[in-house]
């Protein structure tokens, strides 16, 4: 039974490659293109864990991630919030709002991998 | 400068007080005329009057602190 | 006819109540919450003007002379009309020295003279006696009327101990005490009596007006009815013109408004409501018109009544001065009588109360105390607490002073009309003004000089209008009068010198204040104010241009501080003045009265003081006595005013440099804000930098790095990857080209190739260059300009750009079905505008003000549902601007959201001076 990951990500050519990367992994993939379609997709796929960029049209990541926090049905989904803005404020905004981990832009995929796996695992 | 302003006021409407209120300037008023039943001297001298207070209390009121 | 009962015991019930309200206020004053603070109070106060003289004595006028009573009126509203200069400058100088009295105010201003300070309390004591004595006429008259059946006449003789008049003035004189010396604060305000007097103006208008309602519409028919019945009689139609068919005395007319003017602001008891008794200067500010219009409304039904009365009762049947109660009485109207009556009362009583009270503070303070000062047994016993000493005199003083008034009228009061004697005292008074007015605007007025100007004219006023009024009555040889002193013509008192065709009282006012001017100025100006006078003068005549703090203090010697409390304790008590030290105290920063320095501040803090309680002129004797002082020079004046000048222009320079500290301060502040901003600016420009950079990175890394780790791949996946990276690195090219750019043009190191563009071929250039993107969005493009325009000089490809920008702007905006956008072009004189609009979903207002800033792409601010995250730097805008700005022109976006935007730029022919043309040193030039 394969784990289901939601990227949400509003630039296609991040999507693109995240997307090949996931499924290269076996993960059931869904994706995003804003923040709207982001919640939209965690309500009906329930996916496992979320790979949320914070900079995105209609409800940027944090947003989203608040929503969900707030939503006691999806209080154990794991979010790992991407973004290319490395500054220590949006990190730790990040985490206040209940983000599981932080990864920035250019991200390494292997790291990447070992982080989703290791969340998955440790999860399952 | 305001307070100069009201003293300069104040001033004048004092002189043209004595001034209409006096002789012979009242005299103009000395006509045998009723006006409202009162006969025009008198009814003269307290509508100068009268015109006076309301002079003051405007310049007085219109300033306020 | 009323039963004596009756009218006494509704009097009596009347004086209780004035004396519940005089009680509820000195009780609310101890509760802190004063009646009389209100601007409304303190008019109604100062209408104590209107006495008995106007409640009565104004008909007596008015029957013999029409609208003769009318000046006594107008004279007051002519003095509150400059009353915000002159009275309220008076308010402020008694204020800042505790000067409780007008003879206290003399002779404080002539150097706390104790000789002018007495002079001017027998003035005012010789002076107002008719004025009193014609109250008590006229409650006594009043009270007659009242009670004796009509027909009867009043001139029956009584033996002096069944004269009701005397009691009334001893029991206004027990009333008076009980108001005013309940106990010894002179110096503070009489809150009781105050509130007390200004619910009396209230009765005796209310009363008066009731009345005349009553003769107006209950005798007759309204005003046109007494009047057109009044001119039917030519000698009542005579009365109510000006002339009278005869010689108009003008002078008269003059003269009795000059003489109401001065009187209403120096009688002791107007100077006691307006000036001591005030307690906010800003209350002035309503009075001067609503003491007026008091005045006016009180004067309206003088004339109805006067007339109805002589229509009613006949000539010469019933005094004029008692119609007021007659005509009530004659219908029957025994209530309203009564009420009449009771306002009466009022008048008489409200101005018994004060003057005699303002009167009694001078008499004691500066009559009595300096002569018992002057007795060296009585100055020298130390110790011993004088406050119950100084309640004792003016208890004395206020008995005295009544008699006196009774005396009088017993004397005079019979032979002459209420009118006449209020005029006198009238007469009295006005000798106070060279004295008061001089000495409140001309600093050169000495002691002299007012002595002088004082006692002449009141030896004038004596001999031409006091001693004749008493010859009159009877009293003595009326042969001076017709023949002149010692039988001399020239010295005839009402034709003094000769001068005749004028009355006798404009005839004693002119020479009475003639003398007392002429005396005045020439006695001051012939020598030099001693140096008390001049340090006097000087805080009087500017005492708008002092502050506390810089106020001079014109004193110089030892004293100790144990001396003048014990001082101080003698004449206020101990309590009082063990507060008022402590107080001094703190103010100064101290904790003790141990630690108080003994300097010129506190024996002046001591000297005002004592001036409340003593006045200024017994108050200096007692300072000086405790005191080891140096006597003052004129020198020593000019030279603390300089001091004190210097102190002012330290404080004020002071002030100056604190104000331009707290400027520099905010603008420092300001400036610090201003870069704060700026940094948090740089610090957006290098987030949204960095942003614009990773996100092409990331792209190409992650697809590196997905090949790298799969040799395999298949080829077409490859090479979409591979396309991506390519796509994505002439981003970032695209992206540190706009950001050099940026900082090129920003830092003025950006080359401008300038020649003569044609913006057709700008535009053209731009379209076709973008072209394909428009095909592949299915977007229409369309350019509408006319088929030639004139060139503009400008960089061409700086140009493009910017058309470039703004149509690749728009296209990512319409809609991808039926997306459109204009290119228009238009040519000025001046020069070329060019649109493009597109149909896509427009910005808010509120945000199109930073379309134009770097890296504000409309979306990143927060999320418009309008406007899709789409690609692109977020530079376009701001370079666009740059550059058209470099060229003299403007850049603007109309916009209304939902209905697509138009952004537009304005180039102008002639580029202006600092644009361009200035930098084609620094590129090369095409043209």
């Amino acid at each position: 039974m394969s784990k289901t990951v939601l990227i949400a990500d509003d630039e296609p050519n991040i999507l693109i490659s995240l997307e090949y990367l996931m499924k290269r992994e076996g993960y059931r993939v869904v994706v995003a293109r804003d923040g709207q379609e982001a919640l939209q997709a965690i309500r009906h796929e329930s996916p496992d864990l979320v790979l949320l960029d914070v900079m995105m049209p209609h409800k940027t990541g944090f947003d989203v991630c608040q929503e969900v926090r707030a939503d006691a049905g999806l209080q154990n989904m794991l979010i790992i919030m991407l973004t290319a803005k490395g500054r220590d404020t949006d990190i730790a905004k990040g985490k206040a709002l209940g983000a599981n981990d932080y990864v920035i832009k250019p991200f390494s995929t292997r790291e990447l991998v070992q982080k989703v796996h290791d969340m998955l695992t440790g999860d399952a | 400068m305001l307070k100069r302003v009201i003293s300069q006021h104040l001033i004048a409407v004092f002189a043209a007080g004595l001034v209409l209120l006096n002789f012979p300037l009242l005299m103009l008023w000395d006509k045998d005329i009723q006006v409202f039943g009162w006969p025009l001297p008198a009814f003269g001298l307290f509508l100068l009057w009268a015109v006076l207070i309301v002079l003051l209390a405007w310049i007085m009121e219109s300033n306020g602190d | 006819m009323l039963s004596p009962i009756l009218v006494i015991g509704v009097a009596l019930a009347y004086l209780l109540i004035l004396f519940a309200v005089a009680y509820y206020a000195d009780r609310r004053a101890q509760a802190g919450h004063s009646v009389i603070d209100n601007p409304w109070v303190y008019a109604l106060s100062i209408a104590v003007y209107c006495t008995a003289w106007t409640y009565f004595g104004s008909f007596g006028t008015a029957v013999s002379g029409g609208v003769w009573f009318l000046p006594i009126y107008l004279g007051p509203t002519l003095a509150m009309v400059l009353g915000w200069l002159v009275i309220r400058k008076m308010i402020r100088i008694a204020k800042t020295y505790r000067i409780t009295s007008i003879a206290d105010f003399i002779a404080s201003r002539y150097g706390k003279s104790s000789l002018l300070a007495g002079l001017v309390t027998l003035i005012t004591i010789v002076g107002i006696v008719p004025y009193i004595a014609l109250q008590l006429k006229a409650v006594s008259g009043a009270y007659r009327l009242m009670t004796t059946p009509p027909g009867i006449g009043s001139g029956a003789a009584v033996s002096w101990w069944s004269d009701g008049t005397l009691y009334v003035a001893l029991l206004l004189a027990g009333f008076t005490i009980m108001f005013g010396t309940r106990h010894l604060e002179s110096s503070e305000r009489h809150e009781g009596m105050v509130a007390a007097i200004a619910f009396e103006s209230v009765i005796k208008l209310m009363a008066f007006l009731l009345a005349g309602f009553f003769v107006v519409y209950g005798l007759y028919d309204g005003f046109a009815d007494v009047f057109t019945q009044a001119m039917a009689q030519q000698e009542l139609k005579d009365l109510l013109s000006f002339t009278q068919n005869r010689t108009f005395p003008y002078t008269q007319w003059f003269s009795l408004t000059l003489l109401a003017m001065l009187a209403f602001i120096f009688l002791p008891r107007q100077f006691q409501v307006m000036v001591v008794e005030n307690v906010d200067e800003r209350h002035l500010r309503r009075a001067v018109w609503v003491f007026p219009l008091y005045l006016l409304l009180i004067n309206v039904f003088v004339l109805p009544i006067a007339l109805g009365g002589l229509l009613f009762f006949g000539a010469d049947t019933v005094n004029p001065e008692n119609y007021i109660l007659a005509l009530p009485l004659a219908q029957g109207y025994e209530l309203l009588a009564l009420f009449v009556f009771v306002g009466g009362l009022s008048a008489a009583t409200g101005m018994v109360i004060v003057e005699v009270i303002a009167v009694s503070t001078m008499v004691c303070n500066d009559l009595v105390m300096p002569m018992l000062l002057k007795t060296r047994r009585f100055a020298r016993r130390s110790g011993g607490d004088l406050t119950g000493l100084l309640l004792l005199i003016r208890r004395v003083a206020i008995i005295g002073i009544l008699l006196l008034g009774y005396l009088y009228f017993h004397l005079a009061g019979e032979a002459y009309a209420l009118v006449s004697i209020g005029l006198i005292s009238f007469a009295a008074v006005a000798q106070f003004a060279p004295a008061m007015l001089g000495g409140m605007y001309w600093k050169g007025a000495t002691r002299h000089g007012a002595l002088a100007g004082l006692s002449g004219g009141f030896l004038v006023w004596i001999y031409t209008l006091m001693l004749p009024s008493l010859a009159k009555s009877g009293w003595m040889s009326q042969d001076f009068l017709n023949e002149g002193l010692w039988g001399l013509a020239m010295l005839r008192p009402e034709q003094l010198l000769g001068m005749s065709g004028l009355d006798n009282l404009t005839h004693s006012l002119f020479w009475s204040l003639f003398v007392n001017i002429s005396l005045f100025v020439t006695v001051s100006l012939w020598r030099r104010p001693s140096a008390r006078e001049a340090s006097q003068a000087l805080l009087f005549v500017d005492v708008f241009q002092r502050s506390p703090v810089t106020h001079p203090v014109f004193w110089q010697g030892q004293a100790q501080v144990h001396d003048l409390l014990q001082l101080t304790e003698r004449f206020l008590g101990t309590a009082r003045a063990q507060r008022l030290f402590t107080r001094y105290a703190r103010e100064s920063g101290l904790n003790d009265i141990e630690q108080v320095p003994a300097d010129a501040k506190l024996v002046q803090f001591v000297e005002t003081q004592l001036t409340g309680a003593i006045g200024s002129a017994s108050a200096r004797v007692m300072v000086a006595s405790v005191v080891d002082e140096e006597p003052l020079e004129l020198n020593d004046v000019m030279r603390i005013l300089e001091e004190a000048s210097q102190l002012r222009i330290y404080s004020q320079a002071l002030e100056e440099k604190s104000a331009s500290l707290e400027q520099a301060t905010r603008e420092l502040r300001a400036a610090n804000q201003q870069l704060q901003s700026l940094d948090r600016l740089k610090d957006d420009f290098m987030s949204s930098v960095t942003h614009e950079l990773r996100t092409p990175l990331t792209s190409i890394r992650a697809l590196t790095e997905l090949m790298l780790d799969d040799p395999q791949m298949e080829a077409e996946q490859r090479q979409q990857f591979l396309g991506i990276m390519v796509t994505e690195t002439e981003r970032l090219s695209r992206l540190v080209n706009q950001v050099l750019d940026m900082a090129r043009i920003e830092a003025g190191h950006a080359e401008w190739h300038n020649s003569d563009v044609d913006m057709l071929e700008v535009i053209s250039q731009a379209v076709n260059s973008i072209q394909a993107t428009y095909r592949e969005k299915g977007a229409a493009l369309v350019v509408d300009a006319p088929a030639q325009v004139g060139t503009i000089r400008a960089d061409v490809d700086r140009l493009v750009q910017v058309v470039l920008n703004l149509l690749s702007n728009a296209v990512k905006y319409v809609p991808d079905e039926g997306g459109k956008v204009i290119v228009r072009l238009q040519d000025e004189a001046d020069g070329i505008t060019v649109e493009v609009t597109d149909n896509g979903p427009g910005i808010d207002p509120q945000r199109q003000a930073v379309v134009f800033e770097k890296f504000r792409r409309v979306e990143d601010e927060d999320n418009d549902p309008g406007r899709q995250h789409k690609p692109g730097t977020g530079l376009g805008l701001p370079i666009s601007r740059q550059i058209v700005e470099h060229f003299g022109g403007r850049i603007w976006l109309h916009s209304q959201a939902g209905e697509g935007a138009c952004f537009g730029f304005f180039l102008p022919r002639q580029a202006q001076k600092n644009g361009g043309d200035n930098n084609e040193q620094n590129g090369t030039d095409c043209g």
